[in-house]
């Protein structure tokens, strides 16, 4: 397997529900390819970065305003 | 109405972040999500029920986020399709390893920018899909019905949305970053 092959197939090492085959396979080229080591291990880090870091959240107070906004408008669309 | 304002309870929030994830700014966001569940209340009755109503409620929102952001722009097309042609991180090119603790070398708020800044180097047709399916944690179907896109399309954006993430993060996270010796002890 080549690092192209290697990297096309990404997804499926970073799902942990995918076994069999092809992880074997993905497995194997790992052990020989530091490189795609470190892809694999920093990709995996930058989803969990951005998942633990919640970079857009919604603040308490904007919240209620936004809530009541929204309540305003469809109860003022006639609907 | 008190139906439909336990939805909204329950949806306003993730509605936000992905409209702040494709038009990247506060206000503009606020109106998405008004305009989004507007649309929404509106249309109920075409609801269909074939799809999970929050997946319907994302796909309008991201319409609603991409007028925005055309409309942000004098009227120049935006579209979901938008600079994805692109062959830029297909290949990875840093390849140095990261340090074994990258989020600290830097304070929360400055993580926070560099993460901001990070993604919003993104197309929006990568950045979508990224917060659709890795921050919001939306399957590949539910991501593709939301965006109007094949499954094949989602795999391949999602792809290249991390490695192009990735790629761009190494330079902030990398060992020898701020200083730090190669073990990661400053």
């Amino acid at each position: 397997m080549t690092c192209t092959e290697f990297l096309q197939q990404l997804d499926e090492m970073l799902d942990p529900a995918i076994t069999g085959p092809l992880r074997a396979e993905l497995q194997e080229h790992l052990h020989c390819c530091e490189h795609c080591e470190i892809t694999l291990n920093t990709t995996r880090q930058t989803i969990e970065i951005y998942r633990k870091h919640e970079i857009y959240a919604l603040p308490e107070d904007l919240q209620e305003r936004l809530h009541q906004a929204i309540l305003e408008k469809c109860r003022g669309c006639g609907k | 109405m008190a139906a439909f304002e336990k939805l909204v309870r329950q949806y306003e929030r993730q509605v936000f972040r992905i409209a702040q994830h494709i038009v990247q700014n506060r206000e503009d966001a606020e109106d998405v999500v008004q305009d989004a569940f507007l649309k929404a209340y509106e249309k109920l009755d075409q609801f269909q029920g074939n799809s999970k109503f929050y997946t319907w409620l994302v796909r309008i929102a991201v319409n609603e986020a991409l007028m925005r952001l055309r409309k942000r722009r004098t009227g120049r097309m935006v579209s979901i399709d938008e600079d994805v042609a692109t062959e830029e991180g297909s290949m990875p090119r840093d390849l140095a390893d990261w340090s074994p603790d990258p989020e600290a070398l830097y304070g929360q708020s400055e993580l926070a920018e560099i993460l901001k800044k990070t993604i919003q180097g993104l197309p929006p047709g990568f950045r979508v899909v990224f917060a659709l399916r890795d921050v919001e944690g939306l399957s590949t179907e539910e991501t593709a019905e939301a965006l109007g896109l094949s499954i094949p399309a989602v795999k391949s954006r999602l792809l290249r949305a991390r490695l192009q993430l990735r790629e761009r993060l190494t330079r902030y996270f990398k060992r020898g970053a701020r200083g730090q010796s190669k073990d990661g002890v400053k």
